[in-house]
């Protein structure tokens, strides 16, 4: 997915780049609003990341403007405030959520996929591999025309082993991207969706390996 | 001002004022008794000193010395004179030297000695009551030796002491009903000069809230001061407020912006790295900025809460579409740990008379509690119905519960005991009963049926 990130501090922007980019996301960097015209009149984007305060002016005006102008790519505001009434005005000037800083990035994650997913029909999210199709706005997978259900651990977890097939993730790694940084879980709590997803991708041409104490990897048949 | 608070205490310059007025014409009116009788007493004695002075005169001179001794004339015209006065005593005497020739024993003699032309006046007892004397003497040759004689005529002032008594009294009464009037006079005058003070009072007091406007009201001149001092006083405090907003807006911006990125950079570090101590620590960090923005979050809440319920102001608004906005602000959040939420009751209209930002804040910290607490894949349950005058928004989870014992869990910085392996401030529960108690609702936290808490929400219904 294309996302284009309106963020003045250059450590975040990159580091939050770099992290999308991580999940197989392509994503531009502007730093003031006139970059971000720039690259929306340059190429369609799916999603619009949008600080508030930038150098150039404020991020609400600029979405207010989008706005008027019936340009509808959907927006998630960053606010660094978290008072309600930043909250309250940022939704009533159209834009799709807010997110506060700092925030965990699966929560992010989950933003933009719930965004998204309001905006049916902007993106195509399927993708395909070995035997079947993944869909993560639609949260299922097809197998031989058999659609199945995703529960949302499943799903970013199909996602984390899609955006490098092939490549091998260790348990703890898993752990920290399924989990909320909050609670406290074990090791082999990973198994249990491990084991999910094997029975919903069985029959699919695609086998989901374990290497014993080195991690899983997402490999076709 | 709002009502059933006290009136700060201080003296009142409108009863000062009145005080002033009324204690200064009380004095006003006993002078003007003592002055007025002072006055008719003086007049009176005059007067009757004119008539005794004219009678002994002419007694005086009705002293003859003949062969055999003295001779008096009394002059009878003189006493009709005297008797005119009206019904007063006559007391005389007449004395050679220390002896008495005739007259009454022990009249009081004169201090001086009288002259021969002018009479001496002076007042003194005799007998019981009080008399106005005259004296005058009077040489003659008696047995061959100038002799000195003292004619002394009293009278009493039975009649006089009346009539400056009735003068004086007269005054009085004059006084007293000047004073009948002056009073409500004085209440009204000073209502007129401390009306425009109530009326500026007024108009300050009946502002609202967030007027921080500078008071144009008029007023009189010798207001203009304190209109000022006011004005003065309101610039101040908008600077202050706005430095202070400013100022929450740019610390907010320049801590949480970094520590975003420290966040996102650990994360990062977090994927990349495989040694196990690394990735402990790390997580350690990602969890502590994740309690200080949380903690930050709560208490700019809190305090938000508790400034809005002091500037209480309620609007009509619908609870149901507040929830479902809440609701779905929340689900991302849900959906990370595969909890469901269920609503029911949200595709009705709720209408409340409520203040909008004071209760989604109540009703997301209930849900991020319920979140909190719930196991993954958990549900909660979002239930809106109306109980009596009140809407009932509950909120059920099925995590661990109460602790037992009765720990008020709305308390300010309260957690149960339950709960020492998952972060919290304790300030969220205590926001929520903040908020329902500010709208004359409450605020339950009860156990679930089976397991689980549920967190229920009463406002009344508009």
């Amino acid at each position: 997915m294309r996302f284009l990130l309106v963020e003045d501090t250059d450590d975040l922007a990159a580091a939050v780049a770099s992290r999308l980019a991580m999940d197989g996301h392509g994503v531009d960097r502007a730093a003031t609003l006139k970059e971000a015209r720039e690259f929306l009149d340059s190429a369609p984007y799916d999603l619009i990341l949008l600080d508030i305060s930038l150098p150039d002016g404020d991020g609400r005006d600029f979405l207010a403007r989008e706005r008027a102008a019936r340009r509808d790519t959907p927006v998630i505001m960053m606010t660094a405030s978290a008072s309600v009434g930043d909250r309250v005005s940022t939704l009533d000037q159209g834009a799709d959520d807010y997110i506060t800083k700092p925030f965990e990035f699966a929560e992010l994650q989950a933003r933009c996929r719930a965004v998204l997913r309001r905006h049916q029909g902007v993106a195509d999210s399927r993708q395909h591999f070995a035997g079947f199709i993944f869909d993560a706005l639609a949260a299922n997978v097809t197998v031989n025309g058999e659609v199945r259900e995703l529960r949302a651990r499943e799903l970013r977890l199909l996602e984390i082993l899609l955006s490098r097939p092939g490549q091998t993730y260790s348990k703890p790694h898993l752990i920290d991207r399924l989990f909320s940084f909050d609670e406290e879980v074990s090791d082999n709590a990973i198994e249990v969706y491990v084991g999910r997803l094997r029975r919903k991708l069985d029959g699919s041409g695609a086998r989901l390996e374990t290497l014993r104490g080195v991690g899983y990897r997402l490999i076709p048949e | 001002m709002r009502p059933g608070q006290a009136r700060p205490a201080g003296f009142s310059l409108r009863r000062r004022l009145v005080w002033q007025f009324v204690a200064l014409s009380l004095l006003l009116v006993v002078a003007l008794f003592f002055a007025v009788r002072f006055a008719a007493e003086r007049a009176s004695r005059a007067s009757q000193d004119a008539v005794l002075g004219a009678a002994v005169i002419s007694i005086g001179d009705g002293i003859r010395a003949v062969d055999e001794g003295l001779q008096l004339d009394l002059p009878y015209a003189t006493f009709s004179m005297l008797g005119a006065m009206g019904d007063e005593r006559i007391f005389y005497s007449l004395m050679i030297g220390e002896r008495l020739v005739t007259g009454y024993q022990a009249l009081p003699q004169p201090q001086q000695v009288p002259g021969d032309l002018s009479p001496v006046f002076y007042s003194d007892d005799y007998k019981g009551s009080r008399l106005r004397l005259a004296a005058i003497t009077r040489r003659v040759l008696l047995e061959n030796r100038m002799q000195e004689i003292t004619v002394v005529l009293g009278q009493t002032r039975y009649g006089q002491a009346a009539i400056a008594r009735d003068t004086a009294r007269g005054a009085l009464w004059i006084g007293v009903m000047f004073l009948a009037f002056a009073v409500p006079l004085a209440l009204w005058a000073t209502q007129v000069v401390v009306r425009p003070v109530d009326r500026l009072a007024e108009a300050v007091t009946r502002r609202g809230p967030h007027d921080l406007r500078p008071v144009r009201h008029p007023a009189p001149r010798e207001l203009l001061p304190l209109v000022g001092a006011l004005n003065g006083f309101i610039a101040r405090l908008r600077g202050a407020l706005k430095l202070a907003e400013t100022f929450i807006f740019e610390a907010a911006h320049r801590i949480r912006t970094p520590l975003s990125l420290v966040r996102t950079e650990a994360e990062m570090a977090l994927a990349e790295t495989t040694d196990e101590a690394v990735r402990v620590r790390l997580r350690r960090m990602v969890r502590a900025i994740g309690e200080s923005s949380r903690s930050a979050t709560q208490i700019l809440d809190h305090a938000m809460v508790l400034y809005r319920s002091d500037q209480f102001s309620a609007a009509n608004m619908d609870l149901a579409t507040l929830a479902r906005s809440v609701l779905r602000a929340v689900d991302p959040l849900a959906e990370l740990r595969d909890i469901q939420i269920e609503a029911d009751g949200l595709h009705h209209a709720c209408m409340i008379d409520g203040d909008e930002r004071m209760i989604e804040v109540a009703l997301r910290n209930m849900l991020d509690n319920a979140l909190k607490y719930s196991n993954a894949e958990g549900a909660i349950r979002v239930a809106l119905t109306r109980d009596g005058g009140m809407a009932r928004l509950s909120v059920t989870d099925q995590g661990r519960g109460l602790p037992a014992g009765d720990t008020d869990l709305t308390a300010q910085f309260q957690r149960g005991d339950n709960v020492g392996d998952i972060v919290g401030s304790g300030l969220g529960l205590t926001i929520v009963a903040e908020v329902a108690m500010a709208h004359g609702g409450r605020f339950q936290l009860l156990p679930g049926k089976e397991k689980g808490a549920c967190a229920v929400l009463y406002l009344p219904l508009s």
